[in-house]
């Protein structure tokens, strides 16, 4: 079947499988493989999209369903040589390790600062609980959307968060 | 000196305002990985790529009968299938494992676990692939599995390994150390002896990234390019030799971006070799992507150990010994990746941080129709398991002496002057300085204040829980005279090169996957030769291009790569000084080096730089007498012994008394990895740990039914903690160099997941207290505490 969708602000169109999962079209027919591929159950959210400016899990969608709805990945967010806010707070933050849920993770939080802009640390965590980090703890995570939110609203005055050990300094020491 | 974290601010604006060494950086593999620019296996797309999938066995112990691939052959997409038999005609049916036992590429008499392996499909398309594995027809004749590993050694328990010769049952090995009679002399004289069963129960790395690879062979070269997931490019690529007869430089393994391998990536799985004759066999390139339930069924998973903990003690609180006998469940086939003189890995650090007299482990390792590892899941060679063991064990001496665990610790902690410490099963601990961590830990935890507001809500009847863990890890394997795999000393090596205009490229043998390798060994080589990490480019995970050495895993990138690349830079320095000498006309002695530049003594005016050097040895004109052009080096690294990484846990949670719920509250962690090269990444390295830790104690583990069928073969059954489950971690640390460590950095990697689970445990079991409880086992899920509650505490298995 033929399938047309707005992917990052342009126009496709392919002829495709019906069954084809929305993942694996990006990955596969476009080429776009920053959103990943995780799990059988709907469960590691490696692979969230916005379509419509909504979250969605791209392997629990066909493509078919996407035709007609404006589709954005982790390639879209950088416009014009300029990072989304989220991109840089998550480098700033250590909010990546491995870097394989972090697409998801920036498309979800992205969503999360469109509709709320100022989230509480619990707001992050629950929007991103439908998906799993096997590196960072998440901490880091939050943080990095947090950086994002106040450089979004253009109150972030001091330098970024250096605190990455959140209590102590240096005790004891052999040398 | 005191070691004061590096604070200074570096703004994302101002990125190249990194510190010329060691220091907070940002890391220089993220720019690619925030635009979705990561180059992970299953990117890759070559000309012609067909896509292989694997049928597996949906039983855990089968005689197999026959099996017709009739009708796959003729799927229109499918271009080949293979099965064991056609496998064993070519020699290829049985690989060996990396703990010197064989496992089956592709079953051929029997299937011995569920989700094992028993034939492949290459076909056009991922899809199409999946779809002709519904058309192979496989029969089977079910047989009796053995699951319960404590029946494994009954006479009448069916032998699994009919395979190897003359095997008549399910024993895999068994092995000891410490000092038996030493051991029981002091337990049969102790005022106090606390014993307790402590199960650790199987589980999963689960890496988000599932294993895949993809097979190039060229015929007309003879040359075979695989991208695996793998931890250990080397390593791989000799075991490829061996197990498919091709001439090793005609192998190139790549493993370019890794989603995280937590040990799981260690190993050589059925599938990459799938891939190899799936390309040998059609000529063109193959892809092999697990899916998520293939990871979790059939991959290395970690612990399985029962272990029988008993503790000596005089009634003051003073530890004098640890006895321990251990049943370890390997699976099917014993594929437990630890160097090959220790089948039990590192677990012969039981005796923990603490001044003991005597020490006694036996264990007794089986097969059983489980998926085979043993060694995975950031364990540190089961180190893991050996500090949850004695963990435990002091939670349950503290309790039955109604004495606070935190003081008990510190009464029992090694002091500073024993170091280098030999412990009574023989390690020998490079250094530490135990008592500052801990009360740093509880400083930072606010601990008296604490147990104050635990003694309060005990009163109104909450559930309140204060869990504290002390730990020495061992990491770095080698030295490569004690410490191989497969006969591939532990050792690894690094390569660097400055270029003309003074810019450098290191070479690495070891493989991040996520560690941020890319960043930390530029600035390793940065602090030692003064160039920029940004002018340094770190090239890894590719055969071809580094030089050989073990790969990552039991955190040995920094103990073992990062003394390397340390020394290589040193080597490189030296020849600098050389040629600096000649082009400042003075001899080497006078020559004073400041990070970046030599300088004549006593005229900091008389300078030249790493990058005028660089030129210098690559320019034109003389060169000081006996020296050769250009500006390079190599080493390869040989650990004189691992190193000691310490830290303090402590853990808070409460409990719903209605529901049984374990909520962890706060949780503290101090750690100790002596020198600190990246703050930033050593604190993503501990709390990505903590969170494995809360995962482990609280949900995680891969259980089977009475027919062996495994319960955790998906994330809706696997449980792993999500951003809901875990708290903001709190972090403080304390620094005590390695003393023979070049740079005296420990490795960091698995400190948190070997610490982690004790404290989780010890809370929940402390909150429970008011029960009566003094042992409950992993994981705490709800209905299991719900059972402590009810004096019904059993083990998961
Ligand atoms: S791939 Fe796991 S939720 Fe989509
Ligand atoms: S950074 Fe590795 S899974 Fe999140």
């Amino acid at each position: 079947m033929q399938v047309t969708m707005s992917v990052n602000g342009a126009e496709v169109s392919r002829e495709i499988e019906a069954r084809l999962l929305l993942v694996h079209f990006l990955r596969d027919h476009l080429g776009l493989t920053g959103t990943h591929w995780g799990c059988d159950t709907s469960n590691c959210g490696t692979c969230v999209v916005l379509v419509d400016d909504e979250p969605v899990k791209s392997c629990t969608m066909l493509a078919a369903m996407a035709g007609g709805h404006d589709v954005r990945t982790v390639e879209g967010l950088e416009q014009d040589g300029v990072l989304d806010p989220l991109q840089r707070g998550f480098m700033e933050c250590h909010g990546l390790q491995c870097g394989f849920c972090t697409p998801g993770m920036l498309m979800t939080t992205r969503a999360l600062l469109d509709r709320n802009p100022d989230p509480t640390d619990h707001e992050i965590r629950e929007a991103i609980s439908g998906q799993i980090c096997r590196c960072t703890g998440y901490a880091t995570i939050v943080r990095s959307v947090q950086w994002a939110a106040a450089e979004q609203a253009g109150t972030r005055t001091s330098l970024p968060e250096q605190d990455d050990s959140r209590t102590s300094s240096a005790v004891g020491s052999a040398s | 000196m005191t070691a004061v974290e590096d604070r200074k601010v570096t703004g994302f604006e101002d990125n190249d305002r990194k510190p010329v060494g060691h220091g907070r950086m940002l890391r220089k593999e993220d720019p690619r990985l925030i635009r979705g620019k990561g180059r992970f296996v299953d990117d890759l797309q070559l000309n012609g790529m067909l896509h292989l999938a694997i049928l597996r066995s949906p039983m855990a112990h089968g005689r197999v009968v026959n099996v017709d691939i009739s009708a796959a052959q003729a799927h229109p997409k499918v271009k080949l299938v293979v099965t064991g038999a056609m496998l064993a005609e070519k020699g290829l049916a049985w690989m060996p494992t990396l703990s010197n036992d064989v496992q089956a590429v592709l079953a051929t008499d029997k299937v011995r676990f569920q989700g094992q392996e028993v034939a492949f499909v290459v076909a056009e398309d991922r899809y199409s692939a999946r779809d002709a594995l519904e058309l192979i027809d496989v029969e089977y004749e079910q047989l009796e599995p053995v699951v319960d590993v404590r029946r494994a050694l009954d006479p009448s328990s069916p032998v699994i390994r009919t395979d190897l010769d003359g095997k008549t049952d399910n024993h895999c090995f068994d092995w000891q150390t410490g000092d038996k009679a030493a051991t029981d002399a002091v337990f049969a004289s102790a005022d106090v002896v606390v014993t307790e069963d402590i199960v650790y129960p199987r589980v999963h790395p689960a890496p988000m990234e599932t294993c895949g690879a993809v097979a190039d062979y060229d015929a007309v070269e003879g040359r075979l390019t695989l991208w695996s997931t793998t931890q250990a490019p080397h390593a791989h690529r000799t075991l490829y030799a061996i197990v498919a007869g091709l001439p090793e430089h005609k192998i190139r393994v790549i493993s370019p971006d890794i989603g995280g391998g937590f040990g799981n990536k260690v190993p050589i799985y059925p599938g990459y070799v799938c891939a190899i004759v799936g390309s040998l066999l059609t000529g063109r390139p193959v892809k092999w992507v697990e899916d998520r339930s293939e990871n979790l069924t059939s991959t290395g998973f970690a612990r399985d150990y029962i272990m029988r903990g008993e503790i000596a003690a005089t009634k003051d609180g003073k530890i004098l010994a640890i006895r321990t006998n251990v049943l370890a469940d390997h699976g099917a086939f014993n594929g437990t990746a630890a160097p090959v003189k220790y089948p039990a890995g590192f677990f012969g650090v039981f005796t923990g941080s603490y001044d003991i007299e005597a020490a006694y482990c036996s264990m007794t390792a089986v097969y059983t129709n489980k998926a085979p590892g043993g060694v995975a899941y950031a364990c540190s060679f089961r180190i893991t398991e050996a500090v949850y063991l004695i963990e435990r064990l002091v939670d349950c001496l503290a309790y039955d002496l109604k004495m606070d665990s935190a003081e008990l610790r510190l009464k029992n902690l090694l002091r500073p002057e024993q170091f280098p410490y030999t412990s009574k099963t023989g390690w020998i601990y490079d250094s530490g300085n135990y008592e500052p961590t801990m009360r740093e830990a509880m400083r930072i935890a606010g601990y008296d204040e604490l147990r104050r507001e635990q003694a309060e809500k005990r009163r109104r009847g909450e559930l309140m829980g204060i869990g504290v863990a002390f730990f020495t890890e061992a990491v770095g394997a080698g030295p490569r005279k004690d410490m191989d795999i497969l006969g591939l000393g532990m050792a690894d090596g690094c390569e660097l090169r400055i270029h003309p205009t003074g810019k450098a490229v290191v070479r690495l043998s070891v493989q991040s996957q996520g560690q941020g390798h890319e960043t930390t060994f530029a600035q390793i080589v940065a602090e030692e030769i003064g160039i920029p990490p940004a002018d340094i480019d770190v090239v890894h995970g590719d055969t071809d291009n580094t030089p050989f050495g073990l790969g990552t895993y039991g955190s040995r990138s920094t103990p073992v790569s990062g003394a390397a690349a340390a020394l290589v830079a040193r080597k490189v320095r030296d020849k600098a000084r050389i040629i600096a000498s000649g082009m400042l006309e003075v001899s080497v002695a006078d020559l004073d080096w400041d990070k970046g530049s030599f300088h004549v003594k006593g005229d900091p005016t008389k300078s030249v730089t790493i990058q005028d050097i660089a030129m210098k040895a690559h320019g034109a004109g003389d060169l000081p007498e006996g020296v050769e052009g250009g500006l390079e080096a190599q080493i390869c690294y040989n650990p004189e012994n691992l190193t000691y990484p310490h830290g303090a846990y402590i853990c808070v949670v409460d409990i719903d008394p209605g529901t049984a719920q374990v909520s962890v509250r706060r949780f503290i962690a101090v750690d100790d990895c002596g020198t600190r090269i990246n703050p930033m990444i050593i604190e993503g390295q501990i709390h990505g740990g903590l969170t494995d830790g809360v995962g482990m104690a609280l949900m995680e583990i891969i259980a089977f039914d009475e027919d062996g069928n495994c319960l955790g073969g998906s994330l809706m059954d696997y449980l792993i903690p999500t951003a809901l489950e875990v708290p903001d971690w709190e972090t403080g640390f304390t620094v005590t160099p390695s003393p023979h460590h070049p740079i005296g950095a420990k490795g960091v990697g698995e400190s948190a997941t070997v610490g982690s689970p004790p404290a989780v445990v010890n809370a929940v079991v402390d909150a429970l207290k008011p029960f009566g409880v003094r042992h409950a086992d992993m994981p705490l899920t709800p209905s299991r505490v719900w059972d402590a509650m009810q004096g019904n505490a059993r083990p998961p298995i």
